[in-house]
């Protein structure tokens, strides 16, 4: 049942110099924990997320490191207060060494 | 009416029967699920710490005192600080004592978080304390704990 993990990220497009806000992340990801036996008794190899990143204009911002008690389809949100006009890139790693990313401009008015 | 007195003791001799054989099939299932403790979330902030002192408070962790279903738990953590260069929340952990493996989460913050706060959702296999221990750029540590009753553990076998 490997879905191809779709990421969504809300980050809001304008911010006010010194405005604290709020960046809010969904990635869908099976998070298949590793504890679980199939039918058959047999463990079910672990795949999850382990690594989510935040970077703006290059430099790491945020990092969380998930284990397998994450739920399906992990949700992260976290603040960042805004300085100057960029971009955040924001980077899932999975257990099989894929990578998952997403981009968003910030404007600072 | 005996008959109807006979179908009354069938009933309730089969409803134990039923009784009988839950628990039985329970306490087959239990054991086989090795669950972390206290221990395991102590030697894991050993591991992290070499067994430093940890002060309460600073940390507001927000978890629900009852979580219906235990696979989707929602968590934050906030952690009182100015969030600056010279004073800011480095790392934050999450443990979960009564789950498989106790880590939960690790966070690391810098002083662009302008707030040290995040949230996500966690599993939980049972009722048990989720612990949170905040590490400042100072090395200062604090730590919090929060009960949550899980009313369908979320750990399928």
């Amino acid at each position: 049942m490997s879905v191809q993990s779709k990421p969504r990220v809300r980050v809001p497009a304008t911010a006010a110099k010194g405005e604290l806000i709020e960046i809010k992340t969904l990635i869908s990801h099976e998070m298949e924990s590793g504890q679980r036996k199939d039918s058959a008794g047999k463990a079910i190899p672990r795949k999850i997320i382990n690594k989510f990143t935040a970077a703006f204009d290059g430099k790491v911002v945020f990092e969380a490191d998930w284990q397998p008690a994450i739920s399906v389809n992990p949700y992260q949100s976290f603040f960042y207060k805004a300085q100057k006009s960029g971009a955040f890139t924001f980077k899932w790693k999975d257990d099989d060494g894929s990578e998952y990313t997403a981009e968003s401009k910030l404007t600072v008015t | 009416m005996p008959n109807w007195f006979g179908i009354r003791t069938a009933t309730a001799t089969r409803r134990q029967a039923l009784t009988a054989g839950a628990a039985g099939a329970l306490a087959v299932l239990l054991p086989r699920m090795v669950l972390a403790d206290e221990a395991a979330v102590a030697d894991a902030l050993k591991k992290l710490y070499g067994g430093k002192a940890m002060a309460e408070g600073r940390i507001k962790l927000d978890v629900p005192p009852i979580a219906e279903n235990g696979l989707v738990v929602p968590i934050g953590v906030e952690v009182e600080s100015p969030m600056t260069e010279a004073d800011y929340v480095k790392a934050v952990h999450v443990f979960a004592d009564g789950n498989p493996l106790p880590g939960v989460v690790s966070y690391r913050f810098t002083p662009d978080c302008g707030k040290a706060a995040a949230a996500t959702r966690m599993r939980l296999a049972q009722t048990q304390n989720v612990v949170c221990v905040a590490e400042m750029s100072n090395g200062t540590l604090f730590t919090a704990k929060s009960n949550v009753k899980v009313t369908i553990g979320g750990c399928g076998g």
